[in-house]
């Protein structure tokens, strides 16, 4: 209707179109018509691919006791669409169950998102060798439906639950993150089992078999060319001493709290107790949904991974720290001394102090745990003419700190690791106005107290790098994983900003604590133990109760931290715990001298009911 | 009713409509087919996905009845405005879409979900109408070709960027307007060699021209051949030089009779493409001596289009296996089919394939397909309609199909022809080549001839967002139509 110069065109436009239908149709007259062939696999051409778990990687401890290993469980597994006709009363009665939960549990399986007639659905779940057993030879008889094998987790030590983590059906996030997984697939959910899922998991196997017209399976597809074997799970080595880890649990039963040990040479976690703790065990198989309710309804959070995850201004223990950075900055020698006058005080401001002589030197004042020593070398850090301002003297002081492993997560293989908290110039700057602030104004930062946090393994971590006398390795519960590789970040050696040579006198004011400190009454008779007693201030009850500790002095074999909250003062507590630990690793026995102790420990119960 | 109401009634193509009708008919009893489950037990609730789309197809009948009811002048008054609106609803979508299996192009409100990208042609084809039917409008001013390009490739990136990357090459079909508009066909051919040359070069990249002597490659081999039939085309079509096309196609075909003879009686193992090679070459001087001596330009461009034709197949090639990383290369794989274990795309081809050839002439029947019921082909009732129609409808029933959808697209065409408005004519071709694009893509992927590029077949895969669009994309134009005596919109 509209004249233009290309008219012509809507014939080659017509023309594509015919040309395109017309090969298409060539096509199908082959496809349909001439080629007999695909008749033909059409009548041997349905498929079941029945996916083969490979088994999960095994979990043993440093010397090489199986914790984690695997059972069998079996899924009932129905496709809608094949189980046509069949009894379902019968069926029922099989699987023990009445019509009635046959029909809800049919009913509950079709609302499920991505539900399809045609796929096998998860009708009953993990089902244990005695339970499938007696009923494997009937369900054969039922058409549409098969067994799935799966593995579950079983625990040889009834410890460490929280480290090890566990496996559980995968969530929706999960599948859709990852194609690997399908609906209903178990994969790990916290520690371990999650961090190193894919090193655990191994790869799956899948099977295809052919089926008639009506399901019934015919045999292999093409003998099996297409099968494809599963591949196991990788076993993990983890550095854990597992008898360790279940001596800490005992240890701390009726405390709340946590320990963290690290071997210093590796940064091996040897142990990582939180209590209250439960038996891993209970968050496997069908009651795994109704103990995990339970479990995060407890007040007393037995799902809180506290070494990890629990922060606490560090207290005391603090103090080592501050004295390798007055070092470091030049405003105290090993000779330096403050004088205390039951305390610190300058003007209205008082921190108090307990009796003993003065004036101390470093290694004293680490050894009597003064308040005064240490507010008097802070405060003459922060306020020293040798930086341009208070803020340069606390970012100083915090780039120390920090490299001290203190301030961010220290990138352990375990989940949900905390990072604490180090201030900076900033964050009171804020507070106070730029540069409005001095020594004072901050000096409860001095004794571990104020703005500072850190977590158990943190402590634990200070106490591995004092050992060391200088650096640390990342904290990891994962020594060897057999044929693979640990991530290099753990064998990577961090140094501290602090010079080596200004550590030995804080190791000595440690070992003082237990020859003649506030450690005393936890000594161990045939092992040098450096320790630090602490208490961390809790603003809603009774302090928490702190010790950081590594032995032997030299060639230190492990660092430990304890803490038990709500217990008060750090010797009480805490000390004995950690040098119990000690000899239990080093000596693996309690000599008879400190039984009482370790009967008392076992026996204390300071949870309120 | 009114008068006018009245009016367009009477006006309304009812070809077209009779077509639709038939097409969403033959659609819903696929859906059926490929969805239904024989049992009734009471406490089987089979998935109702016929149902569903009993629903979507009722919704359409009322969106076909209020567009035909609409004033038709909204249509162009509006354009410019509906697409605005579909960009930005385009944009939004990608930034709050959920992650459904690594596309953002669903928008979620409560149990509905809708594909605006779908919706999207519509606008798109209502947008270029309005420009390229506005006055003053010209193929040769390059400001508003840039304009014109811009209005095609902006929703596509940005349906690209929501990872629905078949959706978006839709948008290409939108050249074959272009062309009728009077773009140069070149466009068109080069658009097309360049996407068959690719996907030759990757898929046959690795393949032996004869098993017996590997390192040779039959991608480069056949874009050669092909290069060399386009160019003879051309010579034949603008110059009807017959002396060059006679000259080189007897050079051809007897030096690869000789070199079959030679490889299968003496037994020497020839290089094939190096005969590909010598016939590319004398081609390029003949054509490079002809221009020269005739000082024709066409000639001068046609050997670089055989040049670059195998230029183009070297870096292809060249980029796929070098420059893409490995998870890259499988996904363009994948895309291709070319991963033809059984649990990827090649897979539901090989199965679609099977369920096809299964039907053979006649089909086992209403509701007897086993292929397209027992075993699991996801998309079997999206994507992968046509198996069902093609296993139990047999080769009548897709031949019906194919025939139908090549009588809709040449009964809108020639409604497009008849329209006293530039306005009209364009927007009626653009419905003719999108319904165009995705017929070819869809069962070109079904049968095995196209990549596998999920985009739905009209009016039969299952889905409201899908339906609807078409549906919303052809009355509009049935609309456009019934007017066509009343308006002259420019
Ligand atoms: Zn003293
Ligand atoms: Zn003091």
């Amino acid at each position: 209707m509209i004249n233009d110069s290309n008219d012509n065109r809507r014939y080659t436009i017509s023309l594509i179109m015919v040309a395109v239908c017309l090969i298409y149709i060539i096509r199908l007259f082959s496809i349909q018509i001439v080629d007999k062939s695909y008749l033909e696999q059409s009548q041997n051409n349905a498929y079941l691919r029945k996916v083969i778990y490979p088994s999960r990687g095994l979990l043993t401890d440093r010397n090489g006791r199986l914790i984690v290993f695997n059972k069998s469980a079996y899924d009932i597994m129905i496709v809608p669409r094949e189980a046509r006709g069949f009894d379902t009363l019968a069926f029922a009665n099989t699987l023990g169950i009445t019509k009635a939960d046959f029909i809800k549990r049919m009913g509950i399986i079709k609302r499920k998102s991505g539900y399809s007639p045609y796929v096998p659905q998860l009708f009953m779940s993990q089902l244990s060798d005695e339970e499938y057993g007696p009923v494997s030879e009937k369900l054969y008889k039922f058409n549409g439906i098969y067994v799935q094998k799966r593995t579950l987790r079983e625990y040889n030590y009834h410890n460490a639950a929280l480290a090890l983590g566990s496996i559980g059906e995968v969530s929706k996030k999960q599948i859709e993150a990852d194609d690997f997984y399908q609906q209903g697939d178990y994969a790990g959910q916290n520690g371990i089992e999650l961090t190193y899922e894919k090193v655990l998991r191994g790869e799956k196997g899948e099977e295809i078999l052919l089926r008639d017209s009506r399901g019934r399976v015919k045999g292999k597809y093409e003998d099996g060319k297409y099968d494809k074997k599963p591949v196991p799970g990788k076993d993990i080595e983890l550095s854990l001493d597992i008898e360790l880890q279940k001596y800490g649990e005992e240890l701390m039963n009726g405390k709340i709290g946590s320990i963290a040990a690290i071997e210093p040479s590796t940064g091996e976690i040897l142990a990582l107790v939180s209590s209250p703790t439960y038996d891993p065990s209970m968050l496997v198989g069908r009651k795994r949904s109704a103990n995990f309710a339970a479990l995060s309804k407890d007040p007393l959070k037995p799902l809180f991974d506290r070494p990890m995850m629990a922060q606490y201004p560090p207290g005391s223990t603090f103090k080592t720290a501050q004295a390798l950075v007055l070092q470091q900055e030049g405003i105290i020698t090993p000779n330096t001394a403050y004088g205390c006058q039951h305390g610190f005080h300058a003007g209205a401001l008082s921190v108090g102090c307990h009796g003993h002589e003065s004036p101390l030197n470093l290694k004293h004042s680490i050894q009597h745990s003064c308040n005064a020593y240490y507010c008097c070398g802070f405060r003459s850090m922060i306020d020293n003419r040798k930086y341009k301002n208070v803020s340069e003297a606390i970012d100083v002081w915090k780039n120390h700190i920090v490299s001290l492993g203190f301030g961010y997560k220290l990138g352990a293989d375990v989940p949900n690791e905390k990072r604490g908290y180090i201030p900076n110039s900033s964050v009171y700057n804020k507070i106070y106005g730029e540069n409005r602030w001095k020594g004072l104004t901050i000096i409860s930062l001095s004794i571990g107290q104020g703005e500072v946090l850190a977590t158990p393994l943190q402590i634990a971590n200070l106490g591995a790098t004092i050992a060391n006398r200088g650096y640390f390795y990342t904290p990891h519960l994962v020594k060897k994983i057999k044929g693979g590789e640990i991530d290099s970040s753990f064998i990577t050696r961090h140094n501290s900003t602090i010079d080596p040579k200004y550590y030995d006198v804080v190791v000595e004011g440690m070992e003082l604590v237990m020859i003649s400190g506030t450690g005393y009454y936890s000594r161990i008779d045939s092992i040098a133990v450096c320790g630090k007693t602490g208490t961390a201030e809790n603003p809603h009850g009774k302090d928490h109760s702190i010790f950081m500790a590594f032995a032997p002095k030299d060639d230190p074999k492990i660092a430990i931290s304890v803490v038990v909250e709500n217990s008060g003062f750090g010797a009480t507590w805490a000390a004995p715990i950690a040098t119990l630990m000690i000899e239990k690793y080093l000596k693996g026995e309690i000599p008879k001298r400190r039984k009482h102790i370790e009967q008392r420990l076992l026996e204390a119960n300071l949870i309120k009911e | 009713m009114d008068r006018r109401n009245e009016n367009i009634l009477n006006n309304i193509d009812i070809w077209t409509i009779g077509l639709y009708i038939a097409l969403v008919i033959f659609g819903w009893v696929s859906i059926y087919g490929a969805s239904y489950n024989f049992d009734d037990s009471d406490f089987w609730d089979f998935s109702q996905r016929f149902g569903k789309q009993l629903v979507w197809i009722g919704c359409s009948v009322v969106i076909a009845a209020v567009l035909l009811m609409l004033d038709v002048k909204i249509y162009t008054t509006l354009a410019y405005v509906i697409y605005g609106f579909f960009i930005i609803l385009l944009i939004v979508t990608l930034l709050v879409a959920p992650d459904t299996r690594g596309s953002h192009s669903w928008l979620v409100m409560g149990p509905i979900s809708l594909q605006p990208a779908e919706f999207a042609k519509t606008a798109t084809c209502l947008c270029l109408a309005k420009y390229m039917s506005s006055y003053g409008f010209t193929m040769k001013n390059i400001r508003q070709m840039v304009v014109m390009c811009l209005i095609i490739f902006v929703p596509m990136l940005i349906i690209v960027a929501q990872n629905e990357t078949g959706s978006a090459l839709a948008y290409l079909a939108l050249f074959l307007v272009l062309y009728r508009q009077g773009m140069t066909g070149i466009v068109l051919l080069l658009g097309v060699c360049a996407a068959v040359f690719f996907v030759v070069s990757i898929r046959f990249g690795a393949t032996p021209i004869v098993d017996s002597i590997p390192g040779e490659n039959l991608g480069m081999f056949a874009i050669m051949i092909m290069a060399v039939v386009i160019a003879l085309s051309m010579v034949y079509f603008y110059y009807k030089d017959k002396t060059l096309v006679k000259t080189i196609s007897i050079l051809g075909v007897s030096l690869f009779a000789v070199g079959i003879i030679v490889y299968n009686y003496l037994d020497v193992k020839i290089k094939f493409s190096y005969l590909a090679y010598i016939v590319v070459g004398s081609l390029i001087l003949y054509l490079l001596s002809q221009a020269i001596r005739q000082r024709k330009w066409g000639y001068f461009l046609i050997s670089i289009f055989v040049a670059g034709s195998i230029g183009f197949g070297h870096v292809s090639d060249y980029a796929f296996n070098k420059i893409l990383q490995p998870h890259q290369q499988t996904r363009i794989k994948v895309t291709l089919g070319m991963e033809n274990d059984l649990k990827k795309s090649g897979y539901n081809v090989n199965q679609s394939m099977i369920a096809i050839g299964s039907g053979r002439l006649t089909g086992k029947g209403f509701l007897q397909g086993t292929q397209t019921k027992l075993k699991y082909v996801p998309e079997q009732d999206t994507d992968f309609i046509f198996c069902t129609v093609g296993e139990e409808h047999g080769f009548i029933g897709t031949t019906a199909v194919v025939v139908g959808f090549l009588a809709l697209m040449l009964r809108l065409i020639s409604l497009a022809e008849r329209q006293r408005s530039l306005f009209s004519r364009i927007y009626g071709y653009c419905v003719a080549s999108i319904i165009f694009f995705h017929v070819a893509i869809n069962i070109g992927m079904v049968i095995g001839l196209t990549p596998v590029i999920g985009i739905p077949l009209p009016f039969f895969s299952y889905g409201g967002s899908s339906l609807w669009s078409f549906t919303i994309l052809l009355f509009i134009f049935l609309r456009l139509d019934a007017s066509r005596k009343e308006y002259m919109m420019e």
